[in-house]
Formats: structure tokens, sequence, C-alpha cells
């Protein structure tokens, strides 16, 4: 009867929202509302869930204060005497370099990393079902990993507690963020967001067009002060652009060696490819074992959509506690007026 | 349609009798694979080739999605150059391939799959982590018991 219905109506009001639409039409209907407005991560949504931000905007704000001030410093200082003594090119590389710049970190921000949706109360009773049935007795927790291989290697899936699932290899959960990233790199605090599958490649962009951007910068301000033999207005400029080069060239370096041998920084940390104890056959097994096509597949492979679905309409699944419960209020008045023993549509039989 | 109206159908009166996930396949590394093994719940539903038939092509489309070619290189560095602004106005392969996949699934639900009292759920909708089966009982298609 319908007691023993009543969990799979949750069911089915979360699975398949695309496609589902209650019958009942004629109660009022509430607002529909969007699945960012109900995201079990910490994020911050603007823009009706356009735009995405970690719940800590890290020193986001000083980075494009940093980059803003330098530059505007540089246009309004260095400049015209640049111009006016070697060349109008100078402020228009800058220019171009400055947008480079600021348009890639504002795409690293706000852009979702790749985050992975959290399994459904369905898929998890699933997935733990066939962990206790797999021999395993009923007091013990369930087991943390599960063994692939991926290429002849043997790679250890981690279950996830919060997401409740086994995570793809190469995720990891930001404990900042509390969500599942696939291909999980680190959280930049720089940029206040993790960088993962989908912002890698804006990550990257930003730090070597940033590279480039302190590097002219430095250079012209150098050979302004250089040329203008006594003094002028390029310290501060001069002093943030050679503090910044040292750790933006690191950056970006150790990033070049990331991309060309498809590594993230997650797994070169631990160290989870290197050749330890002297097995052969730890090897990465994400390599295509060449350094352009490791490079390409990394900066230019295709991009995947956000799997969140930050706009998609939640199902009203808030209509069906009190519509359910009018529905049988009413059928089951019907039943006693017309003294109906078969049940009206259902077809149970008992 | 009536093949569209067995699949509304379906959804609106039968009740779900249970779920079957099927897993993805990563032994050739983290593409988007599911694993053709026939789950044993579906044995007295669906006929195992054609399920498995259903699978592989799921399977190549996704692969298709995520092809490494000539095509993806030159979306990616027309993209890099304009500083991935193109992204805001134009459809990446990908989602091309994506709506492909959802007229599929769409397809074999309404050809195949619902009138055996089965529903497949898009995989990107779940993440894409599985491929929900949804089985529903058989007395509202009229087999009785």
């Amino acid at each position: 009867m319908k007691n023993c219905e009543y969990q799979q109506i949750d069911a089915r009001a979360l699975g398949t929202p695309a496609s589902s639409f209650q019958p009942c039409t004629e109660m009022k209907v509430p607002r529909l509302r969007r699945k960012w407005e109900v995201f079990p991560g910490k994020n911050r949504f603007y823009c009706d869930g356009r735009i995405i931000l970690a719940r800590q905007s890290g020193i986001l704000p000083l980075t494009l204060g940093l980059i803003v001030v330098t530059s505007v410093l540089f246009f309004a200082f260095d400049c015209p005497f640049l111009v006016t003594h070697l060349t109008v090119c100078i402020p228009v590389i800058g220019g171009v370099l400055f947008l480079f710049v600021v348009i890639s970190l504002l795409q690293t921000s706000l852009t979702d990393p790749g985050i992975l949706p959290r399994a459904l109360p369905d898929e998890a009773a699933d997935i733990e079902k066939q962990i206790y049935t797999s021999g395993s007795s009923m007091y013990r927790p369930p087991p943390r990993t599960k063994e692939i291989l991926i290429n002849q290697q043997v790679v250890k899936l981690k279950y996830c507690f919060t997401c409740k699932m086994f995570r793809p290899p190469r995720t990891s959960h930001c404990s900042l963020c509390d969500n599942c990233v696939e291909r999980f790199d680190h959280h930049c605090p720089w940029v206040g967001n993790c960088v993962g599958k989908r912002n890698y490649r804006f990550f990257y962009s930003f730090i070597v067009s940033l590279s480039f951007h302190t590097s002219f910068i430095f250079g012209c301000v150098v050979t302004h002060l250089t040329l203008r033999s006594q003094g002028g207005n390029g310290l501060v400029q001069l002093v943030i652009c050679f503090f910044s080069i040292w750790s933006v060239l690191g950056l970006s370096g150790f990033h070049t060696y990331l991309v060309a041998s498809n590594l993230t920084t997650n797994e070169d940390i631990k160290g989870s490819w290197s050749s330890k104890r002297g097995a052969e056959d730890s090897g990465n097994p994400y390599t295509y074992n060449s350094i352009f096509i490791n490079c390409c597949a990394t900066l230019c492979g295709p991009m995947p959509p956000s799997l969140i679905d930050r706009r998609g309409f939640l199902p009203p699944d808030d209509i069906p506690p009190v519509a359910a419960a009018d529905l049988e209020l009413s059928s089951f008045l019907a039943k006693n007026d017309t003294n109906m023993v078969g049940m009206p549509s259902s077809g149970h039989t008992s | 349609m009536a093949e569209t109206h067995i699949l509304q159908d379906l959804q609106h009166q039968a009740a779900i009798a249970s779920k079957v996930y099927v897993q993805r396949d990563y032994n050739s590394g983290t593409i988007c694979k599911f694993q053709t093994k026939f789950p044993s719940e579906l044995e007295s539903r669906v006929d195992k080739q054609q399920f498995e038939e259903t699978m592989q092509t799921l399977n190549n489309l996704y692969a298709e999605a995520e092809k490494i070619g000539g095509k993806s290189y030159l979306e990616g560095c027309l993209a890099c150059m304009t500083a991935y602004t193109i992204f805001l106005c134009m459809e990446t392969h990908y989602e091309k391939v994506l709506k492909k996949i959802a007229r599929f699934i769409k397809e074999q639900n309404e050809k195949i799959y619902a009138p055996l009292g089965l529903l497949l759920t898009d995989p990107i909708e779940r993440g894409p982590r599985v491929v929900e089966i949804t089985i529903f009982e058989d007395r509202s298609i009229g087999f009785g018991r």
C-alpha cells in the first residue's frame, strides 16, 4: 500500500529532473527553485547561478588589486615617457597583456573547476549494498578504497564520505570548498577557487600571461629609469614586479613541467607516480609519453561542461507532502462514500 | 507519438521496483566509458545483446566527445587566442555531442526500453558516474501478475 512506497516517492522526486513533472497542477505552484540554491558545497553564486565562487575568496581582491594598481601606475607614469622616447607599441602591448591577465584571472576564479555532483541517496545506497554483500561482516565499516587497473597500473580509488561515492581517478575532495573536484590540481588562494579539470587551462594562461606582463612592465620601468637619468616615478611598479617575477615565473615553469608530463600538483606533491622502492611499474598511467601530446591534451583538449547544472530547475518536490496527503484523503473519502471494494486506479490487490 | 506516450505513462503511473547502476570503466584512463557487463537484474527484462549494443554505442559517443584530434586542437587554440571568451558565445564540440547522446538515450528509451518497463537516465545527470536504469513494476503496462 501507500506506506511502503513512501521512500520511493522521495527517490522519484529527486531523480531525472529534466523529464519529471507532477500531474497535479491545480494547487498553487510555489516558485520553482534553481539547483544552485540548494547546492551542498561551500560555494557562493551570483547572477542567478551564472557565476560561481568559492566561499572563501582568499586573497583574490589582493591579486586583482596588485595587478590593476601596478598596471595603472605603469600606464600613467611610464608609458608617456616611453611613447615619446621609444615607440607607441609599448602601451598597446601592455594593454593587450593586461586584458589577457585580467580575463584569465576572472575566468579561473568564476568558473566551475570540475565539481562532481554528490551521489543521490539511491546511488549511495546501491554502492553501500555492493560493499556489504561483497563478503564483509555486518559490523565492519565500509572499505574506503577500491583498486582498479588503468593502463596496466594499479590505481586506488578512495571512497568519499561527504559525497557518498568512490572518487574517479585524479579526483580529490577540497575541504575548503567541500566538493569533489575532477583532476584536482590545488586550491589556489590567490585566485580564490580550486584549480581542476575545467579551469586548469585558464589558470595556466593566467600565470603565463602574468609572467609576460610582469616581465614586460619590469623591463619597461628599468628602461624608463635608465633613460631618464635623474630619477622618475617608477619605484612602486619596480618593487612589485621584482618580487612577483620570481614567484610567478617559478610557478609558470613548474606548471609547464606538470603540463608536459600530464601531472597535477596534487600528484606531484604526494609523489603518486614517482618510482619508489625500485618498483618498475609505478609510472604515470595518464601520460601519452610525448610532451607535445601531453600539452595539447591538457591545454587544448575538449572542454567538458559543468556537471552541477546550477541553473537547472529543481523538480517541484515541495508539493508532494501536501498534495499527496490531500489526494489520499479525497480518494479515501470517495471510497468510504461509495462503498467501493476495489482500489481506484493503482491496481493494488491484497 | 505512441512511443512518447508509453514513456510518459511509465513515469506517471508506474511504481519503481528497483534501480540498477552501471558503473564507469576506468581501464583506459579517465575517459568517460561505462562497463558493458550485463547486470543480472535485467536478465528477465531485456536481451543481453541489445543492452550491450546500447552501452557500446554510448561509449563510442562519449569517446567522440572526448577525442583529442585536429578539431579539438583547433577549438582549443582559437579559444586560447581569444582568452577563452569564445566559450561564452560558442557551443563546444563536447556540448554538441552531449546533445547527441541525450537524443540517443531518449530514442533508445522510446523504442526499446520503455515498452519493457525500463528507463535509462542520461549519465550526464549523474555525474557522469553511472548509467541509472530504473526498473518499473510490470502491472502498469498491462502484463499483469
